[in-house]
């Protein structure tokens, strides 16, 4: 169990979503990077279903006051233990009264701490995951705070935990700032005029309006001359939306399920958890491809997903007395 | 089967949107198919239109498509789903409905007129969406069809009923809303806690009742 310390520019319980509930206007919500939320689970041999805490852009400090096994993935954070390095992407045994803190951002955005047993809250239409906008889900509905308790759900001993430290992920995941997408036929007819081809011409600063909901990408405007009325129909993480203003919208987990802007492209869907490692200021490069290799992008990203873990080197056991 | 197209939205979902005339029967359309593709498919009906997500390791959208020209063809004609009506007491104008004078105006109708005839009819639930538990219902007649609000309001309070673009609608929480805003209800239409979370499902009907 771990006591929230700080919570540094923002901390949020994520799990994969709320699928199924996107007929009652419920955003599927989620992990924004699911690659390493799904990764830090499974270094504490949690189901891929737990819930995570998300840490953006850093800042954030946590004390251990029982004793725990966690597992640290995505943005490079800075991440510490009393002040001594704390490995990434392998499974870590954690005494009470250690400190891991996330200092600053090195690269990426948003890091996924895991807890051996998943972090416990509520479940709320079918997920821990926080919905900031509609203040349910994670904790009460909102983001963690100073002294917040981060509990593992219970039912493990203690016995257990020991042995799931030292796991390693055996494979780095690609976070190039490159996005490929593919074109929607969407957009073409109800914007005939919009120079749709631009989207890969030069790259996007992410706007400073950029959250959990979505990418707001700056640059050149795609003017288009006319836009109809367009009923609102069903949009998902990766649809990338244009408004009357030009300025294309890359919609993230926090999406409404609906929307009625056209749209002009869609990320692939082995790329979204590049785009969730950008924030504001950050540059992003889009890159048209082929729906076959979209869907080999996406075989290689599930093969990956399911490789074994690395058993215990010794390495993280010895971080651990060290700090 | 000429009356939908089917587009791609990326390698993993395809958008099926039935380009009827009749918004009401495209609709019901929409509705029916969304529900002939569950379970084999995630399906998400809105207003005239039904967003079907698939694993592209099991499916190429060739595949879906085809499955979804299938199920249109075996769906019935006059396919209307048989939701409940839910009776919905409204306190229409003064602070309940701020808009209520303006849209009247804007409508070339007296206040009494513009409630009676909102009044007049159960409307249809045609999609849930924009917000948790926020009911698109209509279509309503071009006599109370308006443009949305030249100025979205930062905060439109829980429970105010609306119009906008051929809607009437009901705001579930506290949310920036550019409709006009013509009445209250104190009915709770999202609830996070309540399976189901709304009140209200799209194919439900909705009667307003002037309190």
């Amino acid at each position: 169990m771990l006591r929230v310390i700080a919570p540094g520019a923002l901390c949020t319980v994520q799990d994969l979503g709320r699928a199924g509930y996107q007929r009652f206007g419920v955003p599927l919500g989620g992990a924004m990077d699911r690659v390493a939320c799904a990764i830090a689970n499974r270094l504490v041999g949690n189901p891929p279903t737990s819930a995570c805490v998300e840490i953006t852009a850093g800042g954030a400090v946590f004390e251990v006051v029982e004793p725990c096994v966690v597992a640290v993935a995505g943005a490079d954070l800075v991440a510490t233990l009393n002040g001594e390095p704390l490995p990434m992407w392998m499974s870590v045994y954690l005494a009470t009264g250690r400190r891991i803190a996330f200092e600053r951002r090195r690269s990426g955005a948003r890091a996924y701490l895991a807890l051996a047993g998943g972090v416990d809250a509520p479940v709320v239409l079918g997920s821990r995951s926080t919905y900031l906008p509609g203040s349910f889900g994670g904790l009460d509905g909102r983001a963690l705070q100073m002294d917040d308790l981060i509990r593992p759900v219970p039912g493990r001993s203690q016995r257990d935990l020991v042995r799931l430290a030292g796991c390693a992920w055996p494979a780095a995941v690609d976070y190039t700032p490159l996005i490929r997408i593919l074109s929607c036929q969407h957009a073409r007819d109800l914007l005939p005029s919009a120079d749709v081809a631009s989207l890969t011409a030069h790259p996007w600063r992410v706007g400073a309006a950029s959250n959990r909901i979505g990418v707001r990408l700056e640059g050149p405007p795609i003017r288009a001359s006319q836009s109809r009325d367009v009923a609102s129909f069903g949009v998902f993480p990766g649809v990338i939306q244009l408004p009357p203003d030009g300025l294309p919208i890359l919609l993230m987990a926090d999406a409404q399920p609906t929307g009625g802007y056209p749209v002009v492209a869609v990320v692939i869907q082995a790329d979204l958890h590049r785009a969730a490692q950008a924030l504001p200021g950050d540059e992003l490069r889009l890159v048209w491809t082929t729906i076959g290799e979209a869907t080999q992008a996406w075989r290689e990203l599930q093969r990956l997903l399911a490789l074994p873990v690395e058993e215990d080197d010794g390495t993280a056991l010895a971080a651990a007395s060290r700090g | 089967m000429t009356d939908w197209r089917i587009l791609p939205m990326g390698e993993a979902a395809v958008l099926a949107e039935c380009v009827l005339d009749d918004a009401a029967a495209a609709n019901a359309q929409a509705l029916a198919l969304a529900g002939a593709l569950q379970p084999d498919f995630e399906a998400l009906p809105a207003i005239r239109s039904v967003l079907v997500r698939f694993d592209p390791l099991r499916w190429m959208a060739d595949e879906v498509a085809a499955n979804i020209r299938r199920r249109v063809d075996e769906l019935a004609p006059a396919a209307q789903a048989d939701g409940q009506t839910l009776i919905v007491p409204v306190r229409y104008g003064g602070v309940h409905g701020p808009d209520l004078c303006e849209a009247a105006q804007a409508l070339g109708l007296s206040v009494e007129a513009l409630v009676a005839q909102h009044t007049a009819q159960p409307w249809r639930v045609l999609m849930i969406g924009f917000a948790p538990g926020f009911p698109y219902i209509g279509p309503l007649p071009a006599s109370l069809a308006l443009p949305r609000r030249a100025t979205p309001r930062p905060a439109v309070p829980a429970g105010s009923v609306a119009i906008a673009a051929g809607f009437t609608g009901i705001y579930p929480a506290r949310l920036p809303g550019g409709w006009h805003l013509i009445g209250q209800t104190d009915l709770k239409l999202f609830d996070p806690m309540r399976e189901p979370p709304t009140l209200l499902q799209a194919g439900d009907c909705v009667q307003f009742v002037a309190l």
